[in-house]
């Protein structure tokens, strides 16, 4: 019998991971494919996380008296993705600032279109 | 947003508190949760409101983009060279035991700096790309 | 097991808050529905343990993250248009991809078991001498900064990098007239 709530972070976090893709590369709209990336980078944030705990575990900080402490690993590797997935979002939205200056337009099939007519045959 | 009189005198109480809250998390990272990534974050926070409530005009009168700019160089340049500075007292390169004989207080030495160089690059950082997108012209 | 309602409930919420972040077409909708996920994620971490992983994602997710994305939809367009009908093909790719994580997770440790592989390789020994090693009470930060201190060297890089990136993309947000390349007068 396979234990529900045992998987259920899991479950939850690859669900996230497919909504992220699924906006990723069928959503047109170049804003809406860098938040499906978020979301997708948080799913693997969820699935990291969630390795690190320990049941009846504390917060890693060392306090006199508490025996069982979580995993501090996964948060320091998570800890600075957080903040690399802020920088990466930042780069994408200045390219799309500047793909919209270039070729008025931010929705994929319109640039697709442009750049058909554009290309020298 | 430039004529509302509440939000003016309500945020220019609350930058100098965001700002103090910044500094605690930096400098108590080691004792708590926080650190120099979140710092440079909520550092960065107050400059983000400063410039959406009073303009980013004169948001960039206050940190100008060059020091953004040098900021964020030398915070790395820090982190660096705090590694550099423990190969030059004798460990290898990020050994921050060697600042001190006993291991633990060199370590935390080690650790405080480069924690600070971490939260110079990361509010310099994201000051400089706030003000790179707001002061766009529309 | 007690942490897990709290974590079945607010995963529950955050899996909403995807789905709806999916069908919305005005993108300031969808930008101020992303800082409400990650502010549920931001709990989600607290009720795991991970609260420095909280605080980073309530400060740069739900705060610095907001503020970019309504920046630059404000620059480019706040609508997405719309279009009829559904991509099945990606559909079917998403569907097939997901289904095989799935049957991958099958025989994966249960949540929060202390039996778990990942807690009996380096962690235990981060956590019993860190205390004489580094005797900083926070291990997160002793393992940030200095037992993975490259690491972080790396990450710092990392940040510093696509400031310039975004500065090199948009220049200094000076008012330019048409020209991008036109040198810097006095502000």
């Amino acid at each position: 019998m396979l234990d529900v709530i045992g998987h259920y972070n899991y479950w939850i976090a690859i669900a996230l991971m497919m909504v992220g893709l699924n906006m990723i590369i069928s959503r047109p709209n170049l804003v809406k494919k860098l938040v499906g990336l978020n979301i997708f980078q948080t799913a693997v944030f969820l699935l990291y996380i969630t390795m690190g705990k320990v049941a009846g575990g504390t917060a890693p900080i060392v306090k006199a008296g508490l025996a069982i402490y979580s995993n501090p690993l996964p948060s320091v590797l998570i800890l600075t993705a957080i903040v690399v997935t802020v920088a990466t979002t930042a780069v994408g939205l200045a390219l799309i600032v500047r793909i919209k200056d270039a070729y008025g337009s931010i929705e994929e099939d319109e640039l697709m279109d442009r750049a058909k007519d554009e290309t020298p045959s | 947003m430039n004529e509302n009189v509440v939000l003016r005198v309500f945020s220019k109480l609350l930058i100098p508190f965001i700002l103090l809250f910044g500094l605690y998390v930096q400098t108590h990272g080691d004792y708590g949760p926080g650190g120099g990534f979140q710092a440079g974050v909520i550092f960065a926070s107050a400059f983000v409101l400063y410039g959406l409530v009073f303009g980013i005009g004169n948001a960039r009168r206050v940190v100008p983009p060059r020091l953004t700019l040098i900021l964020s160089a030398s915070g790395v340049l820090i982190f660096a060279g705090v590694g550099v500075a423990a190969m030059l007292m004798g460990g290898n390169y990020l050994e921050y035991a060697a600042f001190a004989d006993g291991t633990a207080t060199g370590n935390h030495v080690g650790i405080w700096l480069v924690e600070i160089g971490v939260g110079v690059t990361v509010s310099a950082v994201m000051i400089a790309i706030f003000t790179s997108f707001a002061g766009r012209p529309r | 097991m007690i942490f897990a309602v709290p974590d079945v409930l607010l995963l529950a919420l955050v899996l909403a808050t995807a789905f709806a972040i999916d069908r919305l077409r005005n993108l300031v909708a969808v930008v101020m529905l992303l800082g409400l996920y990650s502010l549920l994620m931001a709990l989600v971490w607290v009720v795991l343990d991970a609260v420095d992983v909280a605080f980073t994602e309530a400060a740069v997710g739900a705060g610095i993250t907001t503020i970019l994305m309504l920046a630059a939809i404000a620059l480019t367009a706040r609508e997405e248009k719309s279009r009829p009908g559904v991509s099945w093909a990606a559909l079917a790719v998403v569907m097939a991809t997901g289904a095989a994580l799935v049957y991958a997770t099958v025989d994966m440790p249960l949540m929060g078991s202390p039996d778990a592989p990942v807690h009996h390789h380096v962690a235990p020994r981060y956590i019993v001498e860190m205390r004489n090693e580094i005797g900083v009470p926070n291990m997160v930060t002793a393992v940030l900064a200095s037992y993975r201190g490259y690491d972080t060297l790396g990450e710092t890089t990392v940040i510093f990098t696509a400031g310039i990136s975004v500065f090199l993309l948009l220049g200094r947000g000076r008012r330019r007239k048409d020209d991008d390349d036109q040198p810097e007068g006095g502000s």
